[in-house]
């Protein structure tokens, strides 16, 4: 008994000694990046941050979004920056963890950033929002859909406060989901409807209770209603119970992985029916085994590449050649969220304000609230909760490939 | 009809659980150790397939690679990480076997990438569906309650038909005294990992033919269910796993099944606790009074 004691408190002197490394290590590092910011300031730039996960389960949508910021400041250095100070991107990343996404922001602020880009998925996006409030640093995320990234909702659904700093560029979930039922309704002709929910993601849960709350004015039958865990691989036994009461469009708000997971269990289960999805399913195509398995598929977006505006065509056209990749949704709406930061950064350079200052802050988000530009993914200006009023793209799979349906 | 349906869903994935959970326990019988890096050789098997595959590899040729490469794996692991570990008390080696688990799910990130690939299932098992009138029975389905109950059966008259499974038993019962009798302890212990992985890597197949994505956390989840599995059946106990795998794969069904969806991950880890609590030999196992 006593040599156990003696185990577990050298084990814990031992972590202790650990962790005072990291400590002792981390504090180098920030005080480094300090003496670099002041460095650079002096020299006539402006520090912008992005907060994203670039590896990690969500990966794929953190690099879309650094790539479009990236493409965009480029450009706007390239034509000179803001009144003749370059843009410099500091960036981290969150692994797509909220923990690491708040630590993050902690380490860009104390960088010296002056506004943010990101968070990139709903999860962590939130937890930063929360953080900051206690400074009020302008932000802007390119995809984070939930209601409660911009404003606090109360158990009732009713909004108690609205975070004054956080802007968006995308549509947010409840938009999706009362678009894709009415979209059900009218172009599709549906009676019945079935539901399939992540349990362990608020964007699933967001959108499908606002599909619900929509099918329910419109007459809109919700047969079945299923729901699954973050970590879920098997839905047989859910698409089964679907399968059985044969609705006529079924939803599934959630990323394309599970939409891939889902497809050929569906087809198993002996499910006949229209699959409608969100805006994760964007790249769908990547990552199904056999596309036949989700054909005649609908899924909403914020942008498509067949759209003809001279935005969308000049955009796509640079990003293929710089990065040799088609941009997904992700990409467009995150070159849209670092144009509209840029825009207002450039008038509260105007103001004159010293950087960082409170009032350079209130300046920021004065110019996003005021916002009125076109964007690749539309005409953008903010309603009172700071949620962009645009409309949605609707995308058909046909055929083994992504066909832009129009805008609904 | 429905119900029928659903308990074709149980079976099959009972018959997952119950593949990976002899690995589980077969391991835990020998050496008493918990291998918690059991789920991401699994993973490690799915990235092997889906490369050699990806190169053009014949699908029969890249199966038995995977269960190769799955083997190579584990014998490596059970050489270099937990034999040094031989004599050491049994929590240095749960988390040593922890460690592993994160080196390997961090090793394939680097090297494969975060992303989510599409596993190349329809070369291995093509997705065909029987249909029996209103019953629709996938081919995959089929395939993995085969030869999951055909590599339980060929696992049970290895153990008790064989000098190796003799071997096997012995050392299980007591290392000390198989040691004296002249067994090679470190060539039984190399032997059941081996099998284990074998195990591993046609459930990597099975299951990937089934769910066909591939990340690096693929394997985590159905390592996590596996080792409740062979926890219910009796951790240590063959037959358990096996009886422990299906009666967790149709918990599973049965919950959705009755519409409460939301809730098979907590059924599966309450049944978990409710055995601690009240049977911790579990279904098959045999109560071992503690050496104190």
């Amino acid at each position: 008994m006593k040599q156990t004691v003696t185990k577990v408190v050298a084990l814990v002197l031992a972590m202790v000694l650990v962790f005072s490394f990291v400590a002792c290590s981390g504090n180098d590092e920030k005080t480094e990046a300090n003496t670099e910011t002041t460095e650079t300031t002096a020299a006539g730039t402006i520090k912008v941050g992005v907060l994203a996960p670039l590896t990690g389960a969500v990966a794929e949508y953190g690099n879309a979004v650094n790539n479009g910021v990236v493409m965009y400041v480029e450009e706007l250095n390239a034509n000179g920056g803001i009144n003749g100070k370059q843009i410099e991107l500091v960036t981290y990343d969150e692994e797509g963890d909220a923990v690491k996404a708040v630590t993050g922001y902690g380490a860009l602020v104390d960088q010296g950033v002056v506004a943010i880009i990101g968070d990139v998925t709903t999860g962590p996006t939130v937890a930063v929002v929360v953080e900051s409030q206690a400074d009020g640093t302008p932000m802007i995320t390119a995809s984070a859909t939930a209601a409660s990234v911009t404003c606090e909702i109360g158990a009732d659904g009713a909004v108690t406060r609205v975070y004054e700093n956080m802007f968006r560029s995308c549509f947010i979930d409840p938009f999706q989901g009362e678009k894709m039922a009415a979209f059900a309704v009218e172009e599709l002709g549906a009676k019945t409807a079935a539901v399939m929910v992540n349990t362990g993601l608020d964007y699933s849960t967001g959108c499908a209770d606002s599909f619900k709350a929509q099918a329910a004015a419109i007459g809109l039958e919700i047969v079945a209603e299923e729901s699954y865990s973050a970590d879920a691989v098997d839905f047989q036994g859910q698409l089964t119970n679907i399968a059985a009461k044969n609705p006529d469009v079924l939803f599934i708000p959630d990323y394309y992985s599970v939409v891939a997971l889902m497809a050929p269990q569906a087809a198993a289960a002996g499910l006949k029916t229209t699959l409608l999805g969100s805006d994760g399913w964007d790249t769908v195509l990547d990552v199904v085994t056999d596309p036949a398995l989700i054909d005649g598929a609908y899924y909403c977006s914020g942008y498509s590449t067949s759209d003809t505006r001279e935005e969308v065509q000049t955009f796509v056209k640079n990003y293929e050649a710089k990065y040799g990749a088609t941009p997904n949704m992700f990409a467009a709406q995150a070159y849209d969220a670092a144009m509209i930061m840029a825009a207002a950064l450039e008038k509260a350079e105007a103001s004159g304000a010293a950087a960082g200052s409170d009032e350079y802050k209130a300046a920021i988000i004065a110019a996003l609230d005021a916002t009125d530009m076109d964007c690749v993914t539309g005409h953008v200006t903010y309603d009172e909760y700071n949620n962009p009023q645009k409309s949605a793209a609707i995308i058909n799979i046909k055929d083994g490939a992504a066909n832009y349906w129009g805008n609904y | 009809m429905l119900f029928l349906s659903q308990c074709i869903n149980g079976l099959q994935l009972g018959s997952i659980y119950a593949l990976v959970a002899l690995g589980y326990s077969m391991v835990y019988g020998i050496i008493r150790l918990l291998n918690f890096a059991h789920g991401d050789v699994i993973m490690i098997g799915a990235y092997i397939a889906l490369l050699t595959i990806g190169a053009g590899v014949n699908p029969a040729l890249a199966v038995v690679l995977t269960i190769l490469g799955c083997v190579f794996i584990s014998v490596l692991i059970e050489r270099v990480a937990y034999r040094p570990l031989r004599s050491a008390p049994r929590i240095s080696l749960l988390i040593t076997a922890i460690g592993i688990s994160l080196l390997l799910q961090n090793l394939a990130q680097l090297l494969f990438s975060a992303n989510t690939r599409p596993y190349p299932g329809a070369a291995i098992i093509p997705t065909k569906a029987l249909r029996l009138g209103a019953l629709s029975l996938s081919l995959s389905t089929i395939v993995t309650i085969l030869v999951s109950v055909g590599a339980m059966t060929a696992l049970h008259l290895l153990i008790q038909k064989t000098r190796i499974g003799k071997a096997m038993r012995a050392v299980s019962e007591d290392t000390g005294a198989a040691q004296l009798m002249g067994i090679d302890i470190n060539k039984v212990i190399s032997v059941t990992f081996a099998i284990g992985a074998a195990l591993a890597g046609m459930g990597s197949v099975l299951f990937c033919c089934r769910y066909p994505i591939v990340n690096p956390n693929i394997g985590s989840m159905l390592g996590l269910k596996a080792f409740v599995a062979a926890v219910l059946g009796g951790i240590g106990s063959i037959p358990g796993a096996v009886v422990g795998g299906f009666a967790i794969g149709f918990a599973e069904v049965l919950v959705t099944a009755l519409g409460f969806s939301a809730w098979t991950d907590a059924v599966v880890f309450v049944i978990l606790i409710v055995v601690l609590l009240f049977k911790p030999a579990g279904l098959l196992g045999r109560g071992v009074a503690e050496k104190v």
